[in-house]
């Protein structure tokens, strides 16, 4: 799984729980939750989602790590080598 | 015979549109069962039953547009024989009209008598918005005569193919939250809260579990809402007619803002008797369905207080406005790193939040409140007792 299919999933798991995003605006440098509007469980339920459809584990403790798309995208892209 | 009647959907649904039969004539429906869909200004409704019965007649046709309390259907007890003696007035009206019955739905009508329909069609008026008040909701000279009556005709024309949500939604909170402020003398009290210790545990705890098993503070906190009302009646239940009725089950009304906008608070039924694992699936299932659209009547209504929190995303701390007919509103803001002084006058930084309780001074008073509060504070610092508290 490349980057581009490992971003198309992570657009994908946002999109089914935020339908307002504009994928092309969102930056991938910036806080996620700062240009999306999620909350708690909205958050959980991406990160739910990545896990299921990625097959990914990902330990409570990292969530703190994972705060830009590109921090989501490089986790996920680690643990899906590793 | 029974009458089955659009229920009330909450303080802010003054009406709803029939979308979906879900049962037909001859159905036997069980108490709880979904028999109809109903849209409303905030979310198309399951709608159950309340009784077990025989579907007698469908009275309610799909659009129709309906005040609560309209007779949506006709229902026949268990054992009770349909057509039998002294259930003449669920006979359907002879002469039913042969634009009242749709070929695509032949049960699915009203009972409208003869002089009416001729009245409507000579002064133009649409049956559909008449309300009936005649047996069984049937629609009488006189309901028809009423509505030519009426200055802003109900005819109207009908608005274009989708009604601005998002401003129906506005109206009807707006209808309830002035509502709230016009009749119910609110009092506030706070409370800082540490969750030093109730993070921890849910730290370990989610350590342990699965990824969709692990729980949010949210569901501790709304666990701990639960267990210190048990002690608190006058916080939980309605005020009608004047006066108060505790409930006897805590239905924790949940706050849930919608994606466009607005809000809905559904009720997690009987809260007190979920441990926190079983709080947390119930609101991940809540959400799940109140963004879907398919909640139920009963959660619609039912609820006997309003919790919302904030969340990490919120602000500090909320004062909330009471959802009639309930009585409180506990208000919990963003859990955030404060100082916080210990019994040894140490000073540490640690997660707290600030809880808020919003109540109707005709029942309860600052005082009890702020019991309320201290005992809400004393669960959260015992989690592990919470999630074994089950009943």
């Amino acid at each position: 799984m490349n980057e581009a299919d490992i971003r198309a999933v992570a657009l994908e798991t946002l999109l089914a729980i935020a339908p307002e995003v504009e994928a092309d605006e969102l930056r991938g440098d910036k806080p996620l939750r700062n240009q999306v509007d999620l909350d708690s469980m909205d958050w959980l339920n991406f990160l739910l989602g990545l896990h299921e459809k990625l097959k990914v584990e990902i330990p409570e403790a990292d969530y703190a790590k994972l705060v830009t798309l590109d921090d989501v995208m490089g986790y996920l892209a680690k643990k899906l080598e590793g | 015979m029974i009458e089955f009647k659009l229920p009330s959907l909450g303080a802010d649904m003054d009406d709803g549109t029939l979308l979906e039969w879900k049962v037909g004539v001859g159905d036997t429906v069980t108490k709880g069962q979904v028999i109809a869909v109903v849209d409303t200004a905030k979310a198309a409704v399951d709608v159950e039953c309340w009784t077990p019965g025989t579907v007698h007649e469908l009275v309610a046709e799909v659009g129709q547009k309906m005040p609560v309390g309209t007779v949506m259907a006709i229902l026949s007890e268990s054992g009770e024989k349909v057509g039998a003696g002294g259930t003449a007035e669920c006979r359907p009206v002879a002469n039913m009209g042969k634009a009242a019955v749709s070929p695509a739905a032949p049960t699915a009508r009203r009972m409208i008598s003869p002089a009416a329909r001729k009245h409507a069609e000579e002064r133009g008026i649409d049956l559909d918005a008449v309300v009936g008040s005649g047996p069984n909701g049937a629609v009488t000279l006189d309901d028809v005569e009423n509505a030519a009556a009426q200055p802003a005709p109900v005819t109207a024309p009908k608005p274009a193919a989708t009604p601005d949500k998002s401003a129906e939604m506005r109206k009807a909170i707006a209808a309830a939250m002035a509502r709230s402020k016009r009749e119910i003398p609110h009092y506030y009290v706070a409370e800082d809260i540490s969750l030093a210790k109730a993070l921890a545990w849910l730290q370990a705890e989610n350590l342990r579990r699965p990824m969709a098993e692990r729980l949010l503070p949210a569901a501790v906190l709304l666990k701990a809402v639960a267990v210190a009302l048990a002690h608190y009646p006058e916080l939980n239940g309605f005020f009608r007619d004047g006066s108060f009725a505790p409930a006897a089950k805590i239905n924790l009304g949940v706050a849930i803002s919608l994606r466009q906008g607005g809000l809905i608070a559904p009720a997690l039924l009987d809260a007190g008797a979920r441990n926190v694992t079983q709080i947390m699936q119930g609101l991940m299932d809540l959400v799940k369905r109140t963004r879907a659209g398919s909640l139920k009547s009963s959660e619609m209504s039912e609820a006997t207080i309003t919790v919302t929190n904030l969340g990490d995303q919120g602000s500090q701390l909320v004062f909330g406005v009471i959802y009639p007919p309930q009585v409180a509103l506990v208000g919990f803001g963003r859990v955030a790193e404060r100082p916080w002084g210990d019994a040894e006058g140490g000073l540490k930084a640690l997660p707290v939040v600030t809880a808020t309780l919003a109540a109707d001074h005709r029942v309860s008073d600052g005082h009890r409140g702020a019991l309320f509060l201290r005992e809400l504070a004393e669960l959260l610092q015992h989690p592990e007792e919470l999630e074994g508290l089950e009943k």
